[in-house]
């Protein structure tokens, strides 16, 4: 027991403890700043974007064309355009970057050009989406003679890729060999056991990453805005520029006219209504899947 | 009958895979040909400025498009002094955050409060921005510019930071938001590094008698520094190559005379998205180019020193199942 | 795989979509200066009431509407910064002015009513060049001896793009401070010695709008449109004037268009002359590779002429003379198909 240790030492550890102690208390409080801390942001700012949002938002912002300043109108033709590009950079993005996924986890997955494109697939991911909006204006505005909507398509298919890319390989790495063996065993091809066997065997976590990628794109700005520039008018026409709700904002954002910016608002409630929406969906796939 | 079919079948497999293979290889070739495109373009580009100014380039204040002089260091210095004020927000902050979540929190908590961080990653960074100028600024004007300017003029180092219109834009401005955004990029990656700490090492120092923070401080940090310090970059890259946030609050000034951080400056990304619909064909686009270029190499440095370090982490953890 | 089927269908939809865009109206696409931005897309949206024809014009600032109809993205640009007639030979293209617009100084300071404050070329200047800094400054003072001027930092905002707007405005302070003009210059971007940058007239209301003691300069239509507070400025002949469309009349009169649409009419005398006026361009290829968009921007054009006086008038813009419109569509004589015809037949 006790009789070794002099009533200092008891008295010295006990202090000791009480200051260990104590400073673990002022460090759980400010993780817990820190906590909350985060939150208010978070908070502060949803609450703005739906208050001011659906301030702004109303029959005829879903449903009359952008209007010139202080002038009755809408987002139509910047929805349009958005949902239309959005679509579009997807259905283009998709493909190549499930193919190449695809090769990444089941063809050679540890051979050179595996590794260098994941690096690549890596630098891709992370580059500033208005850089690649410059590359884009080079080889498809600049030589062409006209800003389109086309260009604009281009610019966000390649910010899906490497998103597109990284999920699917990291999904389809997660099927258990088993299931492969069990199709190769029963005499199928290799590119039957990859998209009819390993592909739908991931598929929730590869419709994840696409989700991802889609809320990714429909809130880039700085990628449409040398590309498909925008318009005041309703056009389906892809050689020419389109309205973009990111774009859109962007201009009305920054003007003085009140009924702009209040527009503005209500564009930002939708896209980030809309980013909020595809990526619960997205959770809600992957926690069904595990 | 049906085996015969079945053979069929088999023996058009080769020709089938191979076909695949290559569609598949081709689409991996292709995100290399981007990327060496995309270097390329900038390059080529970016070689009027690059023939004129080399290196001298980045260390030139000069931007005066009217006497075809450009210099980037105005941008550089913008867009590393905005992330290193955000890194100085948000490191802390994240520590704090993956700490709570992975320590602190009653488990029910934990999934819903992490969903909630992890959200601020979802926001698109124009509603930052418009929320930034319309919202926040004149909040920081008036709550933090103004008091702190009234404090501290006439302090010698301290009052000259401060100094400039308390207008709710500039680079500390710039920085806050830039903060907020890449809080849950790091918090996310710590809080992942966190709980792949075996839990026997924590245990055993529970085991003795540690408090909570003692744990934290000297069980998991040093097990995890490779993939906090990976995490801390990977925000930085983020803060980096940021555009709409910054380009609303920076204030679109190429000066460099006063380091204030109430001071209206300019970043990289914001010059970009402010000049290139009108830079002339000229130098002036060149120089723009090189900037972007200089952007890319900036973000590829340090992804790549993020990636080996969460790699390093990575083979401690133990292979995939 | 069902996703096959879906995908094609996908894929159909969108070709259909490209299809039926054939079968669409005209659209012709113009961009640049934003001070003449608020009458162009009223116009446009007029326009297309009337012949279903959509002009999409975007607001980029006069230096990004100079660029785009360099690179020939756009079907025409617009640009408040004439060039000079050499500088569209060598490009192969025309000029010619729409509408004279005004740029006004606007501020931001509580207590000051629109119209209240008195500022000189010079003060201005100094104000932009950095050297006068505070609100109660004795230059300010001496000017404004009736106005409560605070004691507070002035906080300069101007363009931080390209513009014709930054033209007429420094074009004016280097008639009007020498300082100014050495050290600066004029131009549609230049070397800022104070001020935050906003983009486009647009950013610049906006900034002035929201920051205290701030000064800008819009054109005269974004003061109205969003009831800024503005400045009267002295002119020429000493006096001071307040800014709307008889005053910027009365600088263009002294004009003289007869040989050369490159006028430029800041500081102008008169007593009731606006001193930064000026007129806003907008430049076409003289050889057209696309003929039929061409015809159709020029046809907005003398649409433009035509019917938008009012339209014009009621945002405070000064429509052209007719004596100068004819002079103007007799110009067009110059924009040629590829085979050398006139694209403009009237």
């Amino acid at each position: 027991m006790n009789t070794l240790t002099s009533a200092a030492t008891t008295h010295k550890r006990a202090q000791k403890f009480a200051q260990r102690k104590f400073v673990n208390q002022i460090a759980n409080a400010l993780a817990l700043a820190a906590m909350a801390f985060g939150l208010f942001w978070l908070f502060w700012i949803l609450l703005q974007t739906l208050v001011l949002g659906i301030e702004g938002l109303s029959w005829g912002a879903l449903s009359q064309m952008t209007p010139g300043p202080n002038e009755e109108g809408g987002l139509l033709n910047a929805i349009y355009g958005s949902a239309l590009m959005v679509l579009l950079a997807t259905l283009i993005g998709t493909p190549i970057g499930v193919l190449a996924g695809i090769y990444l986890a089941e063809f050679h997955p540890t051979g050179w050009l595996a590794t260098v494109t994941r690096f690549v697939n890596d630098i891709l991911l992370s580059a500033p989406s208005i850089v690649i909006g410059l590359f884009v204006y080079s080889v498809a505005v600049n030589p062409f003679h006209t800003f389109s909507a086309f260009a604009g398509v281009l610019a966000l298919a390649l910010i899906v890729i490497p998103v597109v890319i990284r999920t699917t390989e990291n999904m389809l790495q997660l099927v258990p060999s088993g299931l492969r063996e069990a199709a190769y065993a029963l005499g199928a091809p290799k590119w039957k056991v990859i998209l009819s066997i390993t592909l739908k065997a991931a598929r929730a976590g590869v419709i994840t990453g696409i989700l991802l990628a889609v809320a990714r794109i429909a809130g880039e700005t700085a990628p449409l805005l040398f590309t498909a520039l925008s318009n005041q008018f309703w056009t389906s026409n892809l050689g020419q520029p389109m309205a973009s709700l990111p774009v859109t904002i962007f201009k009305f954002a920054m003007s003085p006219y009140e009924n702009w910016q209040k527009l503005a608002w209500a564009g930002v409630f939708l896209i980030t209504l809309a980013v909020l929406l595809l990526n619960i969906a997205a959770r809600v796939l992957t926690r069904n899947k595990s | 009958m049906s085996k015969i079919n079945h053979l069929k079948t088999a023996r058009s497999g080769p020709l089938a895979d191979a076909l695949f293979g290559q569609l598949a290889r081709g689409c991996a070739i292709l995100t290399l040909v981007l990327l060496a495109s995309i270097l390329a373009s900038l390059t080529i580009s970016a070689w009027p400025a690059i023939s004129k100014y080399g290196f001298g380039f980045l260390t030139n204040t000069a931007w005066d498009p009217v006497q075809e002089e450009f210099g980037g260091l105005v941008m550089i210095y913008g867009t590393i002094a905005t992330s290193l004020i955000a890194l100085l927000i948000a490191v802390p902050v994240s520590f704090g955050i993956a700490i709570f979540l992975t320590e602190l929190s009653p488990a029910w908590l934990r999934r819903p409060l992490g969903t909630a961080i992890e959200l601020l990653a979802a926001i698109p960074s124009i509603v930052y921005g418009m929320w930034g100028l319309l919202i926040f600024g004149p909040v920081l004007a008036t709550y933090v510019q103004e008091p702190l300017q009234a404090l501290l003029t006439g302090v010698p180092v301290l009052g000259s930071l401060v100094s400039g219109p308390p207008v709710g834009i500039g680079i500390l401005s710039a920085g806050i938001i830039l903060a907020i955004m890449i809080i849950p990029f790091i918090s996310a990656v710590m809080r992942d590094v966190f709980e792949v700490t075996p839990p026997l090492l924590k245990e055993s120092a529970y085991g003795l008698g540690s408090t909570t923070w003692e744990v934290v401080s000297m069980v998991v940090l040093p097990y995890t520094k490779a993939g906090v310090v990976g995490g801390i970059m990977l925000g930085l890259g983020r803060a980096i190559g940021e555009t709409m946030a910054v380009t609303f609050v920076i204030g679109n000034f190429n000066q460099l005379d006063s380091l204030s951080l109430f001071q209206a400056a300019n970043s990289i990304t914001s010059a970009l998205a402010n000049e290139f619909a009108e830079a002339g064909q000229g130098l002036h686009q060149a120089a723009l180019m090189y900037l972007g270029l200089v952007l890319f190499f900036i973000t590829f440095v340090i992804l790549s020193l993020s990636k080996l370090l969460l790699a390093q982490l990575r083979k401690g953890e133990g292979s995939k199942t | 795989m069902k996703l096959f089927p879906r995908y094609t269908f996908a894929l159909t939809l969108i070709a259909g979509a490209f299809a039926s865009s054939a079968l669409q109206a005209q659209e012709i696409t113009g961009a640049g200066a934003s001070a003449p931005a608020p009458l162009y897309s009223k116009w446009a949206v007029d326009y297309n009431k009337s012949t279903g024809v959509k002009v999409n014009y975007q607001s980029i600032g006069s230096g990004g509407g100079i660029k785009q109809i360099d690179s020939k993205t756009v079907d025409f640009g617009a640009s408040d910064a004439p060039q000079t007639d050499d500088a569209l030979k060598a490009k192969g293209q025309i000029q010619f002015p729409t509408v004279i617009l005004g740029v006004v100084p606007i501020i931001n300071v509580k207590g000051i009513e629109p119209g209240q404050l008195k500022l000189s070329g010079q003060v201005l200047g100094d104000i932009y060049l950095g050297k006068i800094t505070r609100w109660n400054d004795p230059a300010i003072k001496a000017l404004n001896a009736s106005v409560n001027l605070p004691d507070a930092a002035i906080a300069p905002v101007r363009r931080a793009d390209g513009s014709g707007t930054t033209f007429l405005f420094t074009s004016y302070l280097s008639k009007v401070n020498a300082e100014w003009k050495a050290k600066v210059g004029e131009n549609s971007a230049v070397n800022w010695p104070v001020g935050a940058g906003g983009k486009g007239n647009e950013g610049v209301s906006a900034f002035v709008a929201r920051l205290p003691n701030s000064i800008g300069y819009v054109e005269y239509t974004y003061v109205k449109q969003n009831k800024l507070s503005y400045v009267m400025l002295q002119n020429a002949d000493g006096h001071f004037v307040a800014p709307d469309d008889t005053a910027f009349k009365a600088a263009a009169a002294g004009a003289d268009w007869s040989k050369s649409f490159n006028q430029i009419i800041t500081n102008m005398p008169g007593k009731d002359s606006w001193p930064i006026s000026g007129a806003t361009f907008i430049l076409m290829h003289a050889k057209q590779d696309n003929p039929a968009k061409g015809l159709e921007a020029l046809k907005f054009f003398h649409w433009a002429y035509q019917n938008g006086d009012k339209t014009a008038s009621d945002l405070e813009y000064v429509p052209m003379p007719k004596t100068v419109v004819a002079a103007i569509e007799k110009l067009w004589g110059e924009v040629k198909d590829g085979a050398g015809k006139p694209v403009w037949t009237k």
